[in-house]
């Protein structure tokens, strides 16, 4: 049998692993305060060369803050940032080796594409001809060659925003800063957008470090994933580990949707540990291991998509195996999510569960008040402290 | 499909557009082509002191001849004595430098505003307006108060220690300047400042890192976005500026030469009506090419943010 993984692996790239691999960029007990509030709490992390790292989190928890420091817009209030080797501290923004593509693009409204374009290069005081090319290669690269004379006002909202990435990767920085570069586009344009982001970081190898709140936007374009809450790191992970193997109920909340289950620890072995839900009436039990002892209290974290439904007991294998009563059905079209009472206590727990509409007709279908039962396997949750 | 209803006008729909017409046509148009039939006719000794007067008690006979009596004699005059065209020249360069100096000193104000914490903004606004609630003519005699030989001026700068004899700045041109510039400052800081506090910050942090220092953003990116406002301010401080009496006759001195000056004492010494009113209507031609001019710029610009 095959060994186990979590999640695709994007491919053979993976520094973080190795733990003398040196970082690229690195944020060394990074500490930012406005007046009394702090953005950015004593936050240490390590960002490795062509990594497409992502910043994820809601809105005030400092990873705007963070990659303006990287900038050089915001000064760090203590600790050391660094970039290739070199410590960022006094060097002013015009003079760091990043460029970053601005969330409201900061397109010159004045300049025409190819202006906009070449105006980092110029005050590099490159010469016309190597300008010029630059110029066309990022026009190439970002298929804008037909609006290079245009200005920015003339343009959509998606061209607007190929022009922006051309423009900070010009001058080929070290370091690409993305400040939530879809944000304005619309959900198609959005999706094909992260793909062509993709493929341009291959092609160019270039660091990509991008701020988003969108979690879809993070798993999709990043090899790498950091959470952010209130200035503090919560995980940094793979997408897949992220959403699969969470270290707290936060990130398990934060990434896609998620059952909760509030849950006492009433044995440990080598084979696993078995739950007790708070709830009463029905027992956990997981190949996963603890540091909780035995009566404390834990949150068991299950994705919908790995609870299977169905009317009677027919998964027979399946470890658990838990008796529910149909409360509500959200049909999305692909897949439709069914909400189910189970627990015996007054204090009952609504457990969702995917149901994946494989087939246009259905006999006997699944429906408001059934009596069903709602079953997953050993391995299909993780337990979380926090 | 989604046709766009056409807007049927009711009465009183027509009667607001109206208004703005109404108003031209009254207090513009009418008067001007009373002034310009003013300046087509002779000086001569009566009530009013020109002819012809144009009566239709006479009837429309009599009306015709008259007619055929105005001439552009007066314009032809203008051209013939120097002291016209000097004035007119010697107007539109005190006005220039004026306004150069009043952008001079208004854009730093303007930009200082705009850069300004956002709840001291309403108190600049309102700092920069204040003079208003004085009237006009009050302010200028001040001036002359301040800056007359024994005036504040000179005893501030004579008690420093910083000259020796009294500075000779009333009645010269360089007092006509000081009167323009202060006068007119809150014409030009006004629509600066508007321009300018719409600029986006991003735009300056994303030249920031591009790699262009922050004096150099200024010229690239500052400067050119506030262009617009700097033209609608010039204009407002420069048009006003060529036709002034008030402060070259308060402050300026005998010799200096402005149109406002030469109208009024073509108007009210020499009570030559027709030579005056042919030299108001110059001074409107003369106005109402930069008006053109600066038309076509706002123009430009509502284009640009559609």
């Amino acid at each position: 049998m095959a060994k186990k993984s979590i999640g695709p692996v994007r491919r053979e790239f993976t520094p973080w692993e190795t733990p003398d691999h040196p970082p690229f960029i690195e944020f060394r007990n990074v500490t930012k305060m406005f007046g009394d509030f702090t953005a950015v709490d004593n936050l240490s992390l390590k960002i490795y060369e062509r990594e497409f790292f992502a910043l994820l989190g809601g809105s005030g928890c400092g990873k705007t803050t963070l990659m303006r420091m990287l900038a050089g817009f915001e000064a760090p209030t203590a600790g050391q940032i660094f970039l290739d080797g070199q410590d960022l501290a006094g060097i002013p923004a015009f003079r760091r080796p990043s460029n970053m593509m601005f969330q409201s693009y900061a397109l010159f409204p004045h300049m025409s594409v190819e202006k906009n374009i070449a105006f980092g290069l110029k005050q590099d005081k490159l010469d016309a001809a190597e300008i010029r090319d630059r110029v066309a290669e990022m026009l190439r690269l970002t298929k804008l060659e037909q609006f290079a004379k245009r200005k920015p006002h003339q343009l959509s909202g998606g061209q607007r925003q190929r022009v922006a990435l051309a423009r900070s990767l010009a001058k080929r920085p070290k370091v690409l800063l993305l400040d939530e570069p879809l944000g304005a586009l619309d959900r198609k344009l959005r999706e094909e957008t992260q793909f062509e982001l993709m493929n341009i970081q291959e092609e160019l190898k270039t660091t990509f470090l991008i701020v988003t709140h969108d979690q879809e936007e993070a798993m999709t374009v990043a090899d790498r994933i950091a959470v952010m809450d209130k200035g503090k790191l919560v995980q940094v992970a793979t997408p897949a580990e992220i959403y699969e193997a969470p270290n707290s109920r936060f990130v398990a909340d934060f990434i896609g949707d998620v059952n909760l289950i509030e849950a006492k620890v009433s044995r440990k072995s080598g084979e696993g540990t078995l739950l007790e839900s708070v709830c009463e009436g029905f027992a956990i039990e997981t190949n996963q291991e603890t540091d909780a002892g035995i009566g404390d209290r834990v949150w068991y974290a299950i994705r919908p998509e790995k609870v299977r439904i169905a009317h009677g007991r027919r998964d027979q294998d399946a470890a658990n195996q838990i008796d529910g009563l149909v409360w509500d059905i959200a049909y999305l079209g692909d897949v439709s999510i069914i909400h189910s009472k189970v627990g015996e206590s007054e204090k009952d727990t609504i457990l969702r569960a995917t149901f994946a509409n494989v087939s246009r007709m259905v006999d006997n279908p699944i429906t408001w008040d059934d009596e069903v039962v709602l079953s997953f396997d050993r391995d299909a949750g993780v337990i979380l402290r926090g | 499909m989604d046709e766009p209803v056409p807007v049927r006008r009711t009465l009183g729909g027509w009667a607001l557009i109206a208004v703005p017409y109404v108003w031209l046509l009254i207090f513009f148009l009418a008067p001007f082509l009373i002034v310009f039939k003013i300046s087509l006719s002779q000086i001569a000794v009566a009530i009013p002191p020109y002819i012809p007067t144009f009566d239709l008690a006479s009837g429309w006979q009599a009306f015709f001849e008259k007619l055929g009596e105005l001439s552009f004699e007066n314009y032809l005059w203008l051209t013939q004595d120097d002291l016209y065209w000097k004035s007119y020249i010697s107007s539109v360069i005190i006005a220039g430098i004026s306004t150069l100096l009043t952008l001079v000193i208004g854009y730093p104000i303007a930009y200082g505003m705009a850069r300004s914490p956002q709840s001291l903004r309403p108190t600049l606004l309102m700092l920069v307006i204040l003079p208003f609630w004085t009237s006009f003519l009050i302010r200028v005699y001040a001036w002359i108060g301040i800056l007359k030989n024994e005036g504040l001026l000179n005893q501030l700068l004579l008690t420093l220690g910083i000259i020796d004899e009294p500075l000779v700045i009333l009645n010269t041109n360089m007092a006509v300047y000081i009167g323009i510039v202060y006068s007119y400052l809150p014409f030009l800081v006004l629509p600066l400042y508007a321009s300018l506090e719409r600029l986006d910050g991003s735009l300056l942090e994303a030249a920031e890192d591009l790699g262009c220092p922050p004096w150099l953003a200024f010229w690239k990116i500052t400067l050119p976005l506030s262009l617009p406002g700097v033209i609608a301010g010039c204009f407002l401080v420069f048009i006003p500026a060529v036709g002034e009496f008030v402060i070259p006759d308060l402050l300026g001195g005998s010799d200096t030469l402005m149109i406002g000056k030469t109208l009024w004492t073509e108007f009210f010494n020499n009570r030559d009506w027709p030579v005056s009113s042919a030299v108001a209507v110059i001074l409107l031609m003369i106005l109402v090419i930069p008006i053109i001019l600066f038309q076509n710029q706002q123009q430009k610009i509502a284009e640009k943010e559609a």
